[in-house]
């Protein structure tokens, strides 16, 4: 990618979305750069994971557009999108749950791996030089995570913490530019959520890529975001540093009511 | 030494079974259908081989190549033609459609080849070993059978445990939604698992008509409907379910026809099944379904 820091990763206008009658979203900009780690907060209900669901495609946006990796990703479908290079997790987790954790991440290259279906069943050496690389890679993401000894069980055994762990390794599997994190830290305990938050900049440095996250843990949305963006019955309350949202009366007001 | 006969022709009829009911499993375990014209799909493949070995002569391996390539087309075109439009519909809707299939393909069988029996002639020959000095006699359709079922099973375990496309599939059978939007294609992965599934009744219809030689447009029903049935005693979804399953029904029918009655030997295997269902409701190999609330 011949970004540098200052170009945009997505940039989106305008985006809005209509269920029926109801507008869920509406007036919805953001522009993520490079690098950025970015929150998005709001009370339950404002509308944080439909913004979510429509970057990534999962529903198609009444209104708006969407430009990701220098791509107008109108007409675009999931799939398309994730090879575009956006990856996302899942507020309530979605793992591939009879699935060992390896092949979980495994998923995430399913794109990486180009053998054919027949010479998987042949076992090529195409097919055993792939799995191999697939493999490394898997166990190379799994210790980012601390999950690389629980490689061959299965992800439904896995703890709550973990689980949510091993959905951002299949997540960064996919080779995204942005990482879409939905509640990461749900659940979490206080130092799962600190070790969660070191895990979030290390990713960062590491990968190269902007992370954009929705989060109820105001430590954890204050302490790593770098720009903030709140929203509030489907529309943009305000967007700034964790201080100017911080003290801004109508943030306050949106979170606690009159 | 009778036992032991009646219970290695039930393990071939039931291998049958099981390379048919390996179809039903896994396109049940990844597009939540009941493929009811799996059967029919296995008629074609029947009369093809029936026409390439016994009306233009072709060699063995060429009839059974061309009945595979014609039943994975057909399986992948009957599913982008007639179950993809319902992706999204209620079940009751596919499971209507696929009924609907089986007839069409049925009754495109009888206008095309009349509905007069053919006789199929068995691919390896008619001949067998013979042991315990006449004893045990084992006909070779029923050992090849064993054996073919043995090889499919082991190769289809190790294709959807440690290949790409394997993993794809078990993903989608889980969260459709989730592996798409880690960029696998469903539709693919859909099209292929019913390709599978195509070409194993293919192979189920050479060795079927080695051991059961006539050939009507309705052949496929019977076994279809047996298939299902191992496939829903061994746990409908699960690869090694429909291989027990299978294996299972072929031999508690075999020992019925012998020890019970020819004519009750069908509603013995069903009652088995009901109760093997009264006391694990999801086949014998089946996940427990937990629902949240």
């Amino acid at each position: 990618m011949s970004n540098t820091n200052n170009t945009p990763i997505l940039e989106v206008k305008d985006l809005g979305i209509d269920f029926g009658g109801l507008t869920a979203v509406n007036n919805f900009n953001i522009t993520i750069n490079k690098n950025d780690i970015y929150g998005l907060i709001g009370p339950n209900g404002a509308g944080k994971t439909t913004v979510f669901n429509m970057l990534t495609k999962v529903y198609t946006p009444t209104r708006g557009t969407i430009i990701f990796n220098g791509q107008d990703t109108k007409g675009m479908d999931a799939i398309a999108v994730n090879k575009l290079g956006a990856a996302r997790t899942f507020q309530n987790i979605r793992l591939f749950n009879e699935l060992t954790v390896e092949d979980n991440v495994k998923i995430g290259m399913h794109n990486e791996l180009t053998y054919s279906t027949l010479e998987g069943i042949l076992r090529t050496p195409k097919y055993y030089k792939q799995e191999k690389a697939a493999h490394e890679k898997a166990i190379e993401l799994l210790k980012i995570f601390n999950l690389d000894e629980f490689a061959d069980v299965q992800a439904k055994s896995l703890p709550y913490g973990a689980q949510r762990r091993l959905e951002i390794a299949r997540a960064l599997a996919t080779n995204p530019v942005l990482l879409l994190l939905d509640e990461p830290a749900a659940g979490m305990n206080p130092t799962e959520t600190e070790e969660l938050m070191n895990t979030i900049r290390f990713v960062r440095d590491k990968f190269n890529i902007a992370i954009l996250l929705i989060e109820h843990d105001m430590k954890l949305v204050m302490g790593v975001c770098e720009k903030i963006t709140v929203l509030n019955f489907g529309q943009v309350l305000m967007t700034g540093t964790p201080s100017e949202v911080q003290s801004n009366p109508e943030v306050i007001k949106a979170y606690i009511g009159d | 030494m009778v036992f032991l006969s009646y219970l290695i022709t039930g393990l071939g009829l039931g291998s049958v079974y099981a390379i048919i009911a390996l179809g039903y499993s896994m396109v049940y375990g990844i597009a939540k259908m009941l493929n009811f014209a799996h059967g029919d799909i296995i008629m074609v493949g029947s009369y093809v081989a029936f026409f390439v070995l016994y009306r233009f002569g072709l060699s063995v391996p060429v009839g059974i190549i061309l009945s595979v390539l014609v039943c994975t087309v057909l399986g992948v075109l009957v599913e982008r033609l007639a179950y993809k439009p319902l992706r999204q519909a209620s079940s009751l809707s596919v499971l209507i459609t696929a009924i609907g299939v089986s007839y069409f393909l049925q009754n495109g069988a009888q206008l095309l080849w009349s509905s007069s029996q053919k006789m199929f002639k068995s691919v390896v020959g008619d001949g067998g070993i013979s042991l315990f000095g006449g004893k045990l006699t084992l006909s070779y359709i029923t050992l090849v059978t064993i054996l073919t079922c043995i090889l499919i099973m082991i190769a289809l375990t190790l294709f959807i445990n440690h290949t790409s496309t394997g993993r794809a599939m078990r993903a989608c059978s889980e969260d459709k939604g989730a592996a798409q939007l880690m960029g696998i294609n469903v539709n693919t992965t859909i099209s292929i698992t019913f390709a599978i599934g195509s070409a194993l009744a293919a192979i189920a219809a050479v060795l079927l008509c080695s051991t059961y030689p006539s050939i009507t447009p309705t052949l496929g029903s019977m076994p279809g409907i047996k298939a299902f049935t191992a496939a829903v005693f061994g746990g409908i979804g699960s690869i090694p379910g429909a291989f027990i399953g299978g294996l299972l029904l072929g031999v508690i029918e075999s020992l019925a026809k012998a020890y019970i009655s020819t004519q009750l030997s069908d509603a013995v295997v069903f009652a088995v099944l009901i109760v093997v269902l009264l006391i694990k409701p999801t086949g014998l190999l089946g996940k427990k379904v937990s629902v949240k609330v």
